[in-house]
């Protein structure tokens, strides 16, 4: 599989994505922000970070920068796009995920392992994560508490695009396991075509023993075996 | 003469709806220090914009609106009222 990972001023988890795909077998390369194309690609990965120093809003820059228009072309013609962190909020702010992600409740960066409820197994991003596991991830983020309004909650739960949800170790969704204030607990979601996904979690740090768990490789592993079972020719 | 220069000004505030613990932490700490008979505080971004001379207002708005509406602000969690004078 042909990983590209977006790099962005001030991307700071562009290198760990690459890493986690290489750990994996697979090839990834860097793809620059000022590029309009993202060349040959099963997979765009928007990597965590503070893109453009996180100035105006998270994201909100970067969105515009001619990758982005590639990425849009890439989702539009149904490849598979994973938004992880300031991903995610790229992602939101592009239109190409419900909703929005706002400073954490509590005002403090939160940069800590927590535990992910898969809500669903329907989806490319999670499909071979085995039933009742939950995924011990890091998370590292000052603004990722998630917010979407009535209706498009509503949509979310109906459509089943509600992906992972904070939890206790016991895998009870309480609001005492929710790090930033997320609205029903949401760390991740996907749009309702279901190949674009974003979460505030880090599963590509989270892809070896040695960094405390590797529980995000069941990320990366449901993609490449939905990308098996079903290529895309974006 | 010199040509009256036009300035936008740009107010973009949380949507009521959004939790906004900026908001609530300052009314806290306002509340803290004695301050009294405040009901609600809401933290937004003030942006202000120099045009150039001559520029036309109607045509300003228009272009205005469309960079709040698509960059300036984020309508999903912001509202934002734009002013030109």
């Amino acid at each position: 599989m042909n990983f590209v990972v977006l790099q962005f001023p001030a991307s700071n988890c562009d290198q760990d994505a690459v890493y986690a795909a290489r750990l994996l077998g697979h090839s990834a390369r860097l793809v620059w922000h000022k590029d309009a194309s993202l060349g040959d690609a099963d997979v765009v990965i928007v990597p965590g970070g503070f893109s453009y120093g996180d100035y105006l809003r998270c994201g909100a820059i970067a969105r515009f920068s001619p990758v982005m228009q590639a990425v849009k072309q890439f989702a539009d013609n149904g490849g598979v796009v994973l938004g992880i962190c300031n991903g995610f909020q790229v992602l939101t702010e592009a239109g190409l995920l419900p909703g929005a992600l706002i400073r954490n409740r509590d005002l403090q960066f939160h940069c800590e392992f927590i535990h992910l409820k898969t809500v669903t197994k329907d989806s490319p991003f999670t499909g071979r994560i085995p039933a009742g596991k939950l995924l011990r991830v890091p998370i590292a983020h000052g603004e990722g508490c998630y917010y979407a309004d009535a209706d498009t909650l509503a949509a979310l739960e109906r459509n089943d695009q509600i992906l992972w949800q904070y939890c206790d170790a016991a895998g009870d969704v309480t609001e005492a396991a929710n790090p930033n204030g997320a609205v029903q607990n949401i760390a991740g979601i996907c749009n309702e075509r279901r190949n674009v996904a974003g979460l505030m979690p880090h599963p590509e740090r989270a892809c070896e023993a040695l960094l405390g768990s590797d529980d995000g490789r069941y990320v990366f592993e449901s993609l490449v075996a939905e990308l098996k079972r079903k290529p895309v020719a974006a | 003469m010199a040509v009256a220069r036009m300035k936008a000004k740009i107010i973009i505030t949380p949507k009521k709806a959004v939790l906004d613990p900026q908001g609530k932490t300052v009314q806290t700490a306002l509340a803290q220090m004695g301050y009294t008979g405040i009901t609600d505080v809401h933290i937004g971004k003030y942006i202000e914009i120099d045009l150039a001379p001559g520029t036309d207002k109607t045509a300003a708005q228009k272009t205005l609106q469309d960079a709040a509406h698509r960059l300036l602000s984020n309508p999903v969690i912001e509202d934002y009222k734009l002013e030109l004078e």
